[in-house]
C-alpha cells in the first residue's frame, strides 16, 4: 500500500510539520512494507528537497511551477489526485493548516477517500483502518474506522517525532498541469510579517494577555522572544482590542499551536485559550494572580509582576546562554 | 441574490467536554448548545450583506429535530427561511453531501460556513462542497465585499494576510473579523417564529467511517511553582530538565 505525502515549504524551505508528516506517512508505510513518495510543489530548494530522504521519503515528485507559491488550494488538490493515481497510491498524508485542510477535503472527494483529520498518532492497521484524532481543539479524542479503499489523511501539527536517519531522497521532475480551471482565485497582495518565526510552526512561543496593560508594552515580551528565538502570540482579547494583529491570536478560535515550550504572560487561562495551547511540550505561566486557572495547566508557574519578572527572566536567559 | 450559510450546532467553547460512562459519546448532559462560532461569523456577514447588497439568506443545518432551538437562533439574528437536514451529522462527507443535494439546485451565489467547527475541528466541509460544485473555495477569509459578480476577500495566510478575488458562486470558510457578531434583539426573536423551516430528509450515501468511541486526554502533573525573586531557576529547569532552551 503505497503512501504519498504532501510537503508544504515556506520562501524554499520545507515546513517543520511536512517534515513530521513525512516521518509519520514513513511509519505507516513500514506498516505495509511499502515506501513513501513525497510531493512538493512550487519554488523549494534542491537540498530540501532531497533532505526529505531523511525524513523518510524515498521519492519526491516536484511540480516547481511558481504558480503553487501562490497558496491557492484548487492546484494542490488536482496535483495531488493526478500524484496518487501516477503513484497507485492508496494513502496520502498532509500536513494540517488552513490550505492543506481544504485541499484534504478537495482530494477526498476526488479520489472517493475516506478523510480522517488532525491525526494524532499512528493509524492501527491490526483490524481495519482505525485512526485516533483530536477534536474539541485538543479537549478528547475520536476513535474512527475509515471505511474506504483509499485514505486522505491530516496530522496534528506536533503529533509525529521527525526522523533525522535516512538517506537523500530520489528527486524527480513532476508535472501536474495546472488547468484554468484551477486558477480560481486570484491573488492580489500579500501582507507578510518579514523576519518573524511563524506562529504555528514555532517550537518557541511567548504570549502576552490583558495583564501587560497595553501594546507599548509588548517590546518587553518581543526581548523575550528574541532571546529565546521564539515567536510572539497572544490571547483573544488583546487581538480583539487591537493591541496585536489578529493572526496572533492564538487559542480556539485562533492559532493552534504545539511548540516545545510556550510562555503565557499575563494571560488567566480561559477554556478556550488553553484550548489552543494543550498540546504544548512545557507551559510556563507568569502571572500576579495566584489564582489563575492557567496553573492547573502549566507545567511551571511563576506568580509575579509581568513588569517586574519578564526583564529578569530575558537576562536570566542571556545569562544562561 | 442567494446566501445559503451553513451552520453547526456545538457546545458553547466554555463548555467542559464530558464523556458518557462507557466512553461512546459525549455527555450531552447540561451541555449548552449554540450556532458554530466560525458559522456565527459568517451568518452575520451574511446578514450585512443583506442590508447592505439586498440579498435571501437561507441558514442550514444538518442535524435531528434537537438543533431547532439553534436554527431558530440563526432566524432570529437575520437569515429569511432555515432548512434543516434531518440526519445526525455523523462525519465531514456526510454533511457535506447533504449540502451539495441541498445547494446543487437551488442557485447560490455564495455559499459561506465557519472555517472549521469548534467541535470536530476538520476544517473540511467548504472543501468539500466547492469540489462537489465545482466552485473555487476560499478560506479562511477575515474580509468579504461584494464588488459586481466578483467577491474581493482577505484571507489569513500563516504569519499574515493575501488579499484574493474569484467570481461568484463560491464557498467561503469564514472567521473573524468578517462581520460584527450579532446578538438576536426581541424583534428578530418574535419574527423568527413565523420564518419557515423547511425540514428535508437526507440522501443516502454509503458510510466512508465509523465511529469507534472517545477518550479524554491525560491529566497534567502538578505545577511547579518558582519564586519570582529566583528566575534564575526557571531557566535552570527550562535548560536542564524540560531541554527547551
Amino acid at each position: 500500500m503505497s503512501v504519498l505525502v504532501y510537503v508544504e515549504s515556506e520562501e524554499g524551505k520545507i515546513k517543520k510539520s511536512s517534515r513530521e508528516a513525512v516521518s509519520f506517512a514513513k511509519a505507516l508505510a513500514d506498516k505495509f512494507n511499502d515506501s513513501v513518495t513525497a510531493v512538493a510543489l512550487g519554488t523549494i530548494d534542491a537540498a530540501e528537497l532531497s533532505g526529505l530522504g531523511k525524513n523518510g521519503a524515498r521519492k519526491v515528485l516536484h511540480d516547481s511551477e511558481s504558480e503553487f507559491d501562490k497558496g491557492r488550494i484548487s492546484p494542490v488538490a488536482s496535483a495531488l489526485a493526478k500524484a496518487s493515481e501516477q503513484e497507485s497510491a492508496s494513502i496520502v498524508v498532509l500536513p494540517k493548516s488552513s490550505l492543506s485542510d481544504a485541499a484534504a477535503a478537495k482530494l477526498s472527494v476526488k479520489i472517493s477517500a475516506a478523510l480522517g483529520t488532525n491525526l494524532v498518532e499512528l493509524p492501527d492497521t491490526s483490524d481495519g483502518f482505525k485512526i485516533k484524532r483530536s477534536i474539541f481543539t485538543g479537549k478528547a479524542f475520536k476513535f474512527e474506522r475509515l471505511l474506504a479503499d483509499k485514505k486522505v489523511l491530516t496530522l496534528k501539527k506536533g503529533a509525529a517525532e521527525i526522523m533525522e536517519t535516512g538517506s537523500e531522497a530520489q528527486v524527480e521532475s513532476f508535472t501536474s498541469g495546472i488547468s484554468d480551471a484551477d486558477k480560481d482565485i486570484a491573488i492580489l497582495e500579500t501582507e507578510k510579517a518579514e523576519g518573524d518565526i511563524l506562529l504555528p510552526e514555532a517550537e518557541l512561543v511567548v504570549s502576552g494577555g490583558r495583564g501587560m496593560k497595553g501594546p507599548e508594552n509588548w517590546g518587553m515580551l518581543e526581548d523575550l522572544a528574541k532571546t529565546l528565538g521564539a515567536a510572539t502570540g497572544c490571547s483573544k482579547p488583546v487581538s480583539d482590542m487591537e493591541w496585536r494583529p489578529h493572526h496572533e491570536h492564538v487559542g480556539q478560535t485562533g492559532v493552534k499551536v504545539s511548540p516545545d515550550l510556550y510562555i503565557a504572560v499575563g494571560i488567566s487561562g480561559a477554556i478556550q485559550h488553553l484550548a489552543g495551547v494543550n498540546s504544548s511540550k512545557n507551559i510556563v505561566v507568569i502571572n500576579k494572580d495566584s489564582e489563575a486557572p492557567f496553573f492547573k495547566a502549566a507545567d511551571y508557574g511563576i506568580v509575579g509582576d509581568a513588569f517586574e519578572v519578564i526583564p529578569k527572566l530575558t537576562e536570566a536567559i542571556k545569562a544562561a546562554k | 441574490m442567494k446566501i445559503l450559510v451553513c451552520i453547526s450546532h456545538v457546545p458553547d467553547t466554555t463548555t467542559k467536554i464530558k464523556l458518557t460512562s462507557d466512553n461512546q459519546d459525549l455527555d450531552k448532559q447540561g451541555v449548552q448548545f449554540v450556532i458554530g462560532p466560525y458559522d456565527d461569523y459568517a451568518l452575520a456577514r451574511a446578514v450585512e450583506l443583506k442590508e447592505t447588497n439586498g440579498a435571501e439568506v437561507v441558514a442550514l443545518n444538518v442535524g435531528t429535530q434537537e438543533t431547532e432551538p439553534t436554527i431558530r437562533k440563526a432566524l432570529a439574528i437575520g437569515a429569511d427561511k432555515a432548512v434543516r437536514i434531518n440526519a445526525e451529522p455523523k462525519d465531514t462527507q456526510f454533511v457535506a453531501k447533504q449540502i451539495f443535494e441541498h445547494a446543487k439546485d437551488a442557485v447560490y451565489d455564495l455559499i459561506l460556513m465557519g472555517r472549521e467547527t469548534s467541535d470536530y475541528n476538520s476544517g473540511a466541509v467548504h472543501g468539500m462542497v466547492a469540489e462537489m460544485m465545482g466552485i473555487p473555495c476560499v478560506t479562511p477569509v477575515m474580509r468579504l465585499e461584494i464588488d459586481g459578480d466578483t467577491i474581493k476577500m482577505d484571507k489569513e495566510i500563516e504569519g499574515g494576510k493575501e488579499k484574493v478575488e474569484a467570481k461568484m458562486p463560491l464557498v467561503a470558510g469564514c472567521q473573524e473579523p468578517i462581520a460584527e457578531w450579532k446578538i438576536p434583539n426581541m424583534r428578530g426573536i418574535m419574527s423568527a417564529r413565523t420564518k419557515p423551516l423547511e425540514v428535508i430528509e437526507p440522501v443516502g450515501d454509503g458510510e466512508t467511517i465509523e465511529s469507534l468511541g472517545y477518550e479524554m486526554p491525560k491529566a497534567k502533573g502538578e505545577c511547579k511553582m518558582i519564586d519570582k525573586d529566583n528566575v534564575e531557576e526557571l531557566v535552570n529547569l527550562l535548560k536542564n530538565e524540560a531541554k527547551v532552551i
